[in-house]
């Protein structure tokens, strides 16, 4: 309830929050998938005369529309059904309040308590381990990561486990070039597992801060790569016992109802702690944001929002949401 | 294999309708709807999937439709045709130039597999045409992008064109076809960095190397499971460089792969090749129509049988039809059987692509990766050539010898010669036009009704043409 009201505040004349550089970087990059979104929900209202089954029709076609998935849209417009008629909901600006509302709550039913910051271990060095399928952005986002966490002053090493695809070890060095931190390799197709222990042992001799593992992109129901990449973790663990500290998946933001079980499998082998969303800055998405905070107990930790190393930002539900839903909120205060 | 999930749903549609002797318009209007939650589900677009649902409504509305006799016959008919019609009738095959080089540009959004599938491309053409293709490396932009097509060119065995990262690629691309005139390569495929469709500057120099290249293909390569967005890539890219054809990448996954029918139907483009894993062989030509069928569980025999032709030996498969026929069948033809098989892409896809097979609830568990066929392997390579071809002298004793030699536990042993009993017992039958026994394969037997009919339209078959040979015998012996 304390989002919403903030971010009605923010509209209706209340104290304006300061938008911080984070939140204005939140807004260019989601700009086009507010707009869509924003824009949907509006043709949405504009059309609307009476609340009956073809709204309530349409309202699950845009939330499908925007990658919410449709077990989430089913579930969200039949509680939006009933609240509506609660408040006996008549007039276009009701409907729209009650129904960003909702999806704000439902939002943070799944957010509280939950630990969004980078897990770091208490003492000695912290082992973070990239996974996700193939071509969603773990090496950029690992070398985003590096270079951040160099500037921190932190002692970072980059382990190239991806020794399968081709250029991905090259990849990584030009990121370690760049972020000025050292790069773990082993020759390409040899056994990732070896590599990581390898990075594992420097990191232990000298005494580094962070170590972050990028791994070779694999679909989720190859079993055999999915192996691979538990006896990765094993390997770690059993050098450091507490050791990952940080399981990230990354996520594709553009991809749709499968994200949910790309999360469901990597949690299911390798007890994902948080998600990456990449790719934020390309158009339409948002709501499967949405999907995966609602049917995973997984936080989003961190959003990629362009191409440059310092595009990675840490995941902020309010200025998320307050950016998504901006335009929504807008028409309300100027009508 | 993607589409599965989505015919699941398709199928259950369907059923419904069928247990139904006369559908009324409110039965009819269920239907509908589970089919647009289906699709949809399938991340097919919205927008595509209202036009779906509409026009197949429409036309099943017609009265002759519903008071036919067979109303879910004709429905499913209908839904197969429309579906047919948003993938597009028939594969298409690539752009050939008049004179070479045929000039290929690959498109598309970051980490959608532009590369990987140049390399397949290419190894394709290598192998299909014997062509002489030539890389031009623009990318430009993405970290160690050029050492990948350098690695993936290597394997390929093609000539990669580059100039490093510190060129324009416009320039890169105007020097590498000049390479290409003065080597003769008969085709140049020009990978491009991975770009937003919104990214205007990047999109202008796409536009640019396409009015400088004159690209007989340009290739929009897009991941499979992409969601909703994917009408808006297609489109815009589309919109901004008209392109010739789309390439589906990650199908191996287990995407429902409705980006497949949106695309095309939004921008008319058709889906000319799909990628289905990490091997540069993995690149398989669309044909829509089999991929609608596949969608509505009548499964695919055309692919299954050409995959049969390139990859099976056709003298082993006579061997194996007589020996099926005379009940021969013995370990040394189980051990052929699981190369062949595991060449054709495992058992799961073959299954897949058989009529009515595909919504066999259990079959997505029936795993047999290359390491459960090595162990099989193991059990049969410790038997003796005698115990080989006479299964029957497998007694406890030469069961513990086998186990110990193989290094499987005497379990794995017993379970895997029961299995092969049964198989043979099965083949026997199969070879004497029963199929009856067969569904009893999978344990809990077939479900779904589409399930059924699709096999007892084989077993029809079958018995038809014993009757024929048995016809022809008479005949002859007359």
């Amino acid at each position: 309830m304390g989002l919403f009201d903030k971010i009605k505040q923010a509209f209706t004349g209340g104290a304006k929050p300061e938008e911080t550089a984070a939140e204005e970087k939140y807004d260019k990059g989601l700009e086009k998938s507010r707009k869509t979104f924003g824009d949907r929900l509006n043709a949405l209202f504009a059309n609307f005369r009476t609340v009956d089954e073809d709204f309530f029709d349409d309202l699950e076609e845009t939330l499908i529309g925007a990658d919410v998935g449709y077990e989430m849209a089913v579930k969200l417009s039949d509680e939006l059904r009933d609240e509506v008629k609660l408040r006996n909901a008549k007039s276009q600006q009701e409907v729209a309040a009650t129904i960003v509302e909702k999806l704000v709550n439902i939002y943070e039913a799944e957010g509280t308590d939950e630990n969004n910051a980078i897990n770091f271990a208490a003492e000695g060095p912290t082992v973070i381990l990239f996974v996700g399928v193939n071509g969603v952005g773990k090496t950029t986002t690992v070398g985003k990561l590096a270079h951040q966490y160099k500037e921190e002053g932190k002692k970072v090493v980059l382990a190239a486990a991806d020794t399968f695809r081709a250029g991905a070890i090259e990849q990584l060095q030009v990121w370690g070039q760049r972020a000025e931190v050292p790069v773990i390799a082993g020759k390409a197709q040899s056994d990732p597992a070896a590599v990581v222990y390898d990075a594992v042992q420097k990191v232990k001799r000298d005494h580094d801060d962070v170590l972050l593992v990028d791994t070779a992109g694999r679909l989720q129901n190859k079993v055999n790569l999915m192996n691979e990449l538990e006896k990765i973790k094993r390997v770690i663990a059993r050098e450091i016992p507490e050791a990952p500290h940080e399981v990230l998946l990354v996520l594709d933001s553009t991809t749709g109802q499968n994200a949910l079980i790309q999360a469901k499998q990597f949690k299911e082998t390798t007890n994902v702690t948080g998600i990456v969303l990449t790719k934020l800055d390309g158009t339409a998405k948002g709501g499967i944001v949405l999907a995966i905070r609602s049917e995973l107990d997984v936080p989003v930790k961190l959003v990629g929002l362009g191409e440059q190393i310092n595009d990675l930002q840490p995941f902020d539900a309010n200025a998320f949401v307050y950016g998504l839903f901006k335009d929504l909120i807008q028409p309300e205060k100027t009508e | 294999m993607a589409f599965e999930g989505l015919t699941e749903r398709l199928q259950n549609a369907m059923s419904k309708l069928r247990r139904k002797g006369k559908i009324s318009e409110a039965d009819l209007r269920d239907a509908m709807r589970e089919i647009r939650l289906a699709l949809l589900e399938a991340d097919v677009n919205f927008g595509v999937v209202k036009d779906f649902v509409k026009t197949v409504r429409e036309r099943a509305i017609g009265s002759e439709v519903l008071e036919s006799l067979t109303p879910a016959q004709q429905i499913v008919k209908i839904v197969d045709e429309e579906l047919t019609k948003v993938m597009g009738a028939e594969a298409v095959p690539l752009n050939k130039a008049p004179h070479i080089p045929t000039i290929i540009m690959m498109v598309g959004l970051q980490g959608a597999g532009k590369t990987t599938t140049a390399g397949k491309l290419a190894n394709r053409l290598k192998t299909n045409d014997h062509a002489r293709p030539l890389f031009i490396a623009a990318d430009v932009y993405r970290p160690a992008a050029i050492d990948q097509l350098q690695v993936v060119a290597q394997q390929v065995g093609a000539p990669v064109f580059q100039l490093g990262t510190d060129v324009d690629p416009r320039e890169i691309v105007r020097q590498g076809l000049a390479q290409a005139a003065e080597n003769k390569n008969d085709y140049v495929i020009i990978d491009t960095a991975g770009r937003l469709q919104i990214d205007e500057k990047l999109m202008q120099e796409l536009a640019d190397i396409k009015s400088l290249a004159q690209p007989n293909e340009i290739l929009l390569t897009v991941d499979a499971m992409t969601g909703q967005n994917a009408v808006n890539v297609a489109e815009s890219f589309n919109q901004q460089l008209d392109i010739t054809g789309v390439v589906l990448t990650k199908l191996d996954g287990d995407t429902r792969g409705g980006a497949a029918l949106s695309i095309r139907a939004v921008t008319g483009k058709p889906i000319k090749f799909t990628g289905q894993g990490e091997k540069l062989t993995d690149l398989d030509v669309f044909h829509p129509d089999r991929m609608a069928d596949r969608i509505l569980g009548m499964g695919d025999m055309l692919t299954l049988i050409e995959k049969a032709q390139t990859d099976y030996d056709e003298k082993k498969a006579a061997d194996l039809a007589e020996k099926m026929q005379e009940n021969t069948f013995d370990f040394n033809d189980f051990i052929d059987q699981l190369d062949q098989v595991q060449k054709m892409g495992g058992i799961q896809d073959i299954l897949k692509m058989m009529p009515g097979m595909n919504n066999v609830p259990g079959l997505d568990k029936v795993q047999m990766g290359p390491k459960e066929t090595g162990h099989m392997k193991a059990v049969v390579y410790s038997m003796t050539p005698a115990e080989r071809t006479n299964p029957d002298l497998l007694n406890p004793s030469r069961r513990r010898r086998i186990a110990a030699g193989a290094g499987r536990p005497i379990q794995e042993v017993n379970r895997m010669i029961k299995q092969f009993k049964e198989s043979r017992k099965m083949m026997s039958k199969m070879s004497n036009g029963n199929f009856a026994g067969m569904d009893q394969m999978f344990g809990q037997g077939m479900s779904g009704r589409l399930g059924k009919m699709a096999m007892g339209s084989m077993v029809r078959k079958q018995k038809k043409q014993k009757q024929k040979r048995l016809k022809q015998a008479r005949k002859r012996r007359k």
